[in-house]
């Protein structure tokens, strides 16, 4: 941040803000908004490609642009037209791309070869050849392959406005043709084969999705450029994957997560020009990116992890207290009397350092107590706890065996893993279960005689 | 063979031939575990994230020189491959979407990074890591086949080739090490994990090997060609055979014999 530091950024700031508002004059306010468009229709689309696990086939894709863009401008040439001009280069790119995709599924289709080395394989060939196509238009007369090289890194503010129109209205009628065949592509997403077998032209609607991958893509090409058109196709989407399991919050938020990278980073780029657009669009997504993976609350790691520490509790809290109630049934003295915590350590196989954590963790939970000779004894509401959950286990144990489990062993493990998730439903279901086989579901049944666990 | 032309042969020639086979045969060593694990496009993926490390590479030493700007490179793919083993399992995406995301962030930070610098002034060769600098490699000490046993002109060797010769015998070792824990998990690494094997540990090693022959390649032939060594020599003996040890052999054959 060399030079533009102390004077520059209050100014900065402000057409930054006037830019979000579009109030950064004509030209600029309609290259944001195309750049938004496109941003919406890319989300949109990507949703649909992640979830078909296609999220790469627009890095082979955006790659065989590269030479459909340099044949065009030699066809502009030769043909002594403009051959920078927007549209002539967008229709090359389109023509290559679509000449890549059809490489990519006839290779998958005719051999073996997977898609992903498909991919990799027509994306270097492809290129490959655009790179040496272009390095011979920089040998040419016509001013060489200045205007060529913003397609590989894009550049919205080379973009004129006749170009932002016609990326903006594409960029509609994508999400237009996205929100009209919705259905088709969410059938073929979830279940391409079910889909197949109720009738629906699954081919032509893998092939209305690829069709709209390459709009986005092209179009993509003079905003953002042609690496960084992969990242508005995947980010967003795999952003919005964090927030819902719901295709019908996924594919509108993914466009929305889209749109709002395309804004803020056409804006910010809009103010401040050596900022590059296309990698200012992609940072603002990875923003997103980055927050949904941690704070997302559907799948997010923290949430993740606040889920996964909370069972591991409830599992710590429901051993403690099965053992505490064994161990005072086996003594004989009723529930209310008291235990050591040495035995509950040596029966769950607890070391007792953290036999001892555990055991002041139920005492601030009230679920137990320490008593001043050192032993421990059950307070009445881990009383209630601990015979719920010794209930659930046995109940548990005895279907398995009425159903004719092999030992009482397997029965035991079995009853462990799944006691900390029985829901009183589920015990009710169970107590119905075993009385329609002929066993009684009594109100505390008895320990299974067993051998001690290996 | 005039003298002149033997030494035009060792000092210019040989070099970069020989760097170029020894690039294209670790890439194609290593492809293979890349197409059966269905993650060719990690060679793409590497080739745009090391952008970042370019750049800070050249930030911190100042210099145009390669030397830092490839150390750079080979920490931003260790970062990236780290990042995208985390994006797999820690995000739940497919290894495809996973190298999407990594990649093309890292790749628009680099580009903010590089035009944020001066570097942007000093036009920064991003092409080296493109297109490679075969014909920069040069073992100007070599005057006559006599210099292939001479210590002093084995000393001058070109940089980018020791570093590919090492990190072949790196490949070759490893493979001959892990030959089986690399089949079983590049097979089914649910089943290596039942059978106790730490196949994500294991995964994560042979991936930072890939990110750094990688790195090492990118520097002699270019990021393309390796995009398409990684890929094309496997999937070639993929076609030809369905035994592992044949589909290695072949690979490494047709890789070098193209190199």
């Amino acid at each position: 941040m060399g030079a533009h530091d102390a004077a520059e950024i209050p100014e900065a700031l402000g057409s930054f803000l006037a830019a979000l508002s579009l109030g950064l004059g004509f030209n600029a306010t309609v290259v944001v908004i195309g750049t938004t468009l496109l941003g919406l229709a890319a989300g949109a689309v990507g949703a649909f490609m992640l979830l078909r696990k296609r999220a790469l086939m627009s890095d082979a894709l955006s790659h065989a642009t590269l030479p459909g863009v340099a044949l065009a401008f030699l066809l502009g040439v030769a043909l002594e037209t403009d051959p920078r001009a927007l549209p002539l280069l967008l229709a090359g790119a389109t023509a290559t791309s679509v000449l890549g995709v059809l490489a990519v599924q006839g290779i998958t289709r005719a051999s073996r070869i997977r898609e992903d080395a498909a991919i990799g394989i027509v994306l270097s060939v492809f290129f490959g050849f655009g790179v040496v196509l272009l390095s011979y238009i920089q040998a040419l007369p016509q001013g060489g392959q200045a205007g060529l090289k913003t397609f590989i890194l894009g550049q919205t503010a080379a973009m004129r406005v006749p170009d932002a129109e016609l990326i903006g209205a594409v960029a509609l009628c994508a999400l237009l043709v996205c929100a009209l065949l919705y259905h088709p592509f969410r059938l073929v997403c979830f279940d391409a084969d079910y889909g197949r077998v109720v009738g629906l032209p699954v081919t032509l609607v893998d092939l209305a999705l690829m069709g709209l991958i390459v709009v986005v893509t092209v179009i993509g090409l003079k905003a953002v450029g042609l690496i960084m058109v992969v990242a508005l196709v995947i980010v967003p989407a795999a952003a919005a994957r964090f927030w819902t399991e719901r295709m019908a919050r996924f594919v509108p938020l993914s466009a929305l997560f889209g749109g709002v990278a395309g804004w803020i980073g056409a804006a910010r780029s809009a103010s401040l020009p050596r900022l590059p657009a296309g990698a200012v669009i992609v940072l603002v997504a990875g923003v997103v990116f980055v927050l949904s993976f941690l704070f997302a609350p559907a799948r997010g790691v923290l949430a993740d992890a606040w889920r996964r520490l909370r069972l591991r509790l409830v599992t710590v809290r429901d051993h403690f207290l099965r053992a505490a109630f064994e161990q005072l049934e086996a003594a004989g003295t009723g529930a209310a009397g008291s235990f050591a915590l040495a035995d509950i350590a040596e029966d769950r196989g607890w070391s007792a350092r953290h036999a001892g954590w555990i055991a002041r963790w139920m005492a601030a939970r009230g679920f137990a107590a320490h008593l001043p000779d050192g032993r421990m004894h059950l307070t009445p509401t881990g009383r209630e706890a601990a015979q719920r959950v010794t209930r659930a286990h046995r109940l548990w144990e005895q279907l398995l065996l009425v159903q004719g489990a092999g030992r009482i062993g397997q029965a035991h493990r079995s009853a462990d893993l799944v006691e900390h998730v029985l829901s009183p439903a589920m015990v009710a279901a169970l107590e119905a279960e075993l009385a329609a086989r002929g066993a009684t579901a009594q109100p505390m049944p008895p320990a299974p005689e067993r051998s001690r666990q290996p | 063979m005039t003298g002149l032309d033997l030494e035009t042969f060792l000092r210019i020639d040989l070099p970069g031939g020989l760097s170029a086979m020894l690039a294209c045969l670790a890439c194609g060593v290593l492809g293979n575990f890349l197409v059966l694990r269905k993650q060719s496009l990690m060679g793409d993926a590497l080739s745009h994230a090391v952008l970042p490390g370019l750049v800070a590479g050249f930030l911190v030493s100042g210099s145009r020189s390669t030397g830092p700007m490839m150390l750079g490179a080979i920490a931003a793919a260790l970062l990236a491959t780290v990042l995208i083993q985390a994006a797999r399992r820690l995000a739940r995406l497919e290894s495809g979407a996973a190298m999407g995301v990594v990649f093309s962030i890292l790749f628009a930070l680099g580009l903010v990074m590089l035009e944020q610098s001066h570097a942007r002034d000093v036009d920064l060769d991003v092409d080296c890591v493109l297109s490679g600098q075969l014909e920069t490699i040069l073992w100007l000490a070599a005057s006559g086949w006599g210099s292939l046993a001479d210590p002093a002109a084995l000393a001058e060797l070109p940089r980018q080739l020791v570093a590919l010769a090492g990190m072949n015998l790196a490949v070759a070792l490893f493979v001959a090490i892990f030959w089986r824990a690399l089949k079983l998990t590049s097979f089914d690494p649910d089943f290596a994990t039942a059978l106790g094997f730490r196949a994500h540990r294991f995964e994560l090693v042979l991936m930072l090997l890939i990110a750094a022959a990688c790195v090492a390649a990118f520097e002699a032939v270019g990021s393309i060609l390796v995009i398409a060594m990684l890929i094309c020599p496997a999937a070639t003996a993929r076609l030809l055979t369905d035994r592992y040890g044949v589909q290695m052999a072949l690979a490494a054959g047709i890789s070098a014999a193209t190199g």
